[in-house]
């Protein structure tokens, strides 16, 4: 049995030790957090990209470019945009080719998105299908049947 | 991924923002790989330093062994999934060796002191089934080189999941300890429903991400929540049948108990919908009670969950001694190789984490709950990261996995929930556990390489514009 002073230095070098592994995976999470967000930057659309730099704070208006509602303009919240054909919707669309729960623009700290809610002919960014939730950045055009909306500051 | 059809006045070229030479962190993973083979072989040697007076002999091998093993999992991370998270194979590496060294330890107390039961060596071959594990996990990275690939599979790896679950049921002397659990042949057996946890979990994502939208948006609106209709609770009604099903035939609560409350928390990732929580508890508390009633299994576990110092010398002595242990081991633990572990009964597997405790106390304890907490926050950021619904779900089902079954594991040993039965992830004894749960890691680490690898296109975008001359982009 090795000396009482020995166990003692084990034992809480031990915890020590342990700990130190602790706090440097702390730090590399701390560094995902606060640090290099590469793995956020990099699935941001290009376009999105430049306008945050440019500093301008987030879209103040949603305004439809083509189709039958061309020109409508709707003033963008704190709440989600729900947009389809039924009643309830923000922007009830009277499009053949929008299903009655088409798509859904969330704002999730100041930035919108746009989700496909499960729509029959797809809700397209950027020529782009919409699968999951994907950023909309100003002037990037959703195509959702014959109706073109875009986010405006 | 196809590669985006570039809108008006989108330059390829700005993808690349400044400062973002996207790190791979493979770097990092080196290094507290490193820290963590330091750290088991530490214990290794404070723990033959303690209890011998001297190193053992197989320290060698085992340290040469262990890092091996490790450096091998890291150069194939390196080359298969480059842009993996850096802290998943770490902490499993520490977890896994903080095991190991236990199970060591007592294999020691065992030959030293000839506890009450008959010992065996379990140490190397622990370390064997770890090797095996990591043979599943480079298997798994090699062979899904991308995570979507699983979501059509989904019903095959159902059925497999349930004919694995039911197994051990229908099966002839499968029975150890009351629960029939086990698939015997020669000379060891094997613990199919880990293994099933991860079909079943693959096939709940895939499942859930199809029908999502109808389980989250028809719904009636009553007392501030919204209840689904009717016929949308059939999947929930099948889990909790099925949960109660292997209840009632493997007389295993934790399975049970697992597999429900990862069925009914991927469901509300999904959909959104606080009302499936609650939907979940009730049927929980009903199965719970209508359980307590008729099985005598699940009645003494609930006695001795309740009061276990009034059984303390039937029933339950586990728990008792568990608690005594963690009473031992106070603030700072005994030091390891200072404690009486092999005090508890089946300490090598279920009650690993009252080892831990008594001889590393509180703050070890904490630690290495705080190294699981690491685990599952990686987890659920790459699930928050990662693009696809189908990855999205797959990392948050495989991450809540692992903390409800750490949480109701830490839970019975230390007497806060009844006694279940199941293994704590990686630092158990147990091959078929081991091994099953390498496997999970290796999705993880999967799909946290989709979640940050860069979008891969707009890095190799602007080389094909220049090889394609005659694309025309359309307004």
């Amino acid at each position: 049995m090795p000396a009482e002073i020995v166990l003692q230095g084990f034992r809480f070098g031990f915890l020590i030790l342990l700990w130190l592994f602790v706090f440097a995976a702390f730090r590399v999470v701390r560094a995902d957090l606060f640090g290099g967000r590469a793995g956020r930057v990099a699935s941001v659309p290009p376009r999105a990209a430049a306008s945050r730099k440019r500093g301008g704070r987030g879209p103040r208006h949603l305004v439809v470019t083509a189709g039958p509602l061309s020109g409508t303009r709707i003033t963008l919240g704190e709440q989600a945009i729900l947009i389809g054909r039924a009643d309830d919707s923000t922007l009830v669309l009277t499009d053949d080719f929008a299903s009655s729960r088409h798509a859904r623009l969330t704002n999730r700290g100041g930035q919108w998105y746009v989700e496909d809610l499960g729509s029959t002919n797809g809700t397209y960014l950027d020529q782009q299908r919409v699968q999951g939730p994907l950023l909309v950045a100003p002037g990037q055009p959703i195509r959702i049947g014959q109706t073109v909306l875009e986010l405006r500051s | 991924m196809a590669a985006p059809v570039n809108g008006p006045g989108t330059d390829p070229r700005a993808a690349i923002a400044p400062g973002t030479a996207i790190p791979t962190r493979r770097g990092t993973e080196l290094l507290l790989l490193g820290f963590a083979v330091l750290i088991t072989l530490a214990a290794h040697l404070i723990i033959d330093i303690t209890v011998t007076g001297s190193p053992g002999t197989e320290l060698v091998t085992f340290g040469i062994w262990f890092s091996a093993l490790w450096l091998v999992a890291h150069v194939v991370v390196r080359r298969f999934a480059p842009y993996a998270d850096p802290l998943l194979l770490p902490c499993v590496a520490v977890l896994s060796g903080l095991g190991l060294s236990m199970i060591h330890r007592l294999d020691i107390a065992g030959t030293q002191l000839g506890g009450d039961e008959p010992t065996s060596v379990d140490a190397p071959v622990q370390l064997v089934w770890a090797t095996v594990g990591l043979a599943l996990f480079i298997a798994v990275l090699v062979i899904v080189r991308d995570h979507r690939a699983l979501a059509r599979f989904a019903y095959t790896l159902a059925l497999i999941g349930l004919v694995l679950l039911a197994l051990p049921a229908v099966l002839p002397n499968s029975e150890i300890n009351g629960a029939k659990l086990w698939i015997r042949f020669g000379g060891f057996s094997i613990q199919p429903g880990e293994f099933a946890k991860i079909c079943l979990i693959v096939f709940f994502a895939a499942y859930l991400v199809d029908k999502r939208d109808v389980l989250a948006l028809a719904s009636r609106r009553v007392l501030r929540l919204e209840l689904p209709r009717g016929r949308d609770l059939g999947p929930v009604l099948l889990a909790w049948v099925a949960s109660i099903l292997v209840l009632v035939f493997e007389r295993d609560l934790g399975s049970s108990l697992l597999l429900f409350g990862i069925f009914v928390v991927m469901l509300y990732v999904a959909t959104e919908r606080a009302s499936w929580l609650v939907i979940g508890l009730l049927l929980f508390a009903g199965g719970a009670f209508v359980a307590y009633q008729l099985f005598s299994h699940v009645r003494v576990r609930v006695d001795t969950w309740l009061d276990p110092f009034a059984y303390a010398d039937t029933g339950g002595y586990q728990v008792v001694q568990s608690l005594f242990s963690l009473g031992t081991g106070g603030l700072f633990g005994a030091g390891l190789g200072g404690g009486r572990p092999d005090q508890v009964p089946v300490a090598k597997s279920d009650f690993i984490a009252a080892a831990i405790g008594e001889e590393l106390g509180l703050f070890g304890l904490v630690a290495m709950i705080v190294i699981y907490l690491v685990l599952v926050e990686r987890g659920l950021r790459t699930s928050l990261v990662v693009r696809d619904g189908f990855g999205k779900l797959l990392a948050a089902g495989l991450a809540f996995s692992l903390a409800w079954q750490v949480f109701v594991v830490l839970g019975g040993v230390t007497g806060l929930l009844p006694l279940t039965g199941l293994t704590t992830p990686f630092l158990a004894y147990g091959g078929s556990s081991l091994v099953a749960n390498f496997g999970l890691v290796a999705l993880l680490v999967r799909i946290s390489d989709a979640a940050r690898r860069p979008a891969a296109t707009a890095t190799s975008t602007p080389a094909k514009l220049t090889d394609a001359p005659t694309e025309v982009v359309q307004q």
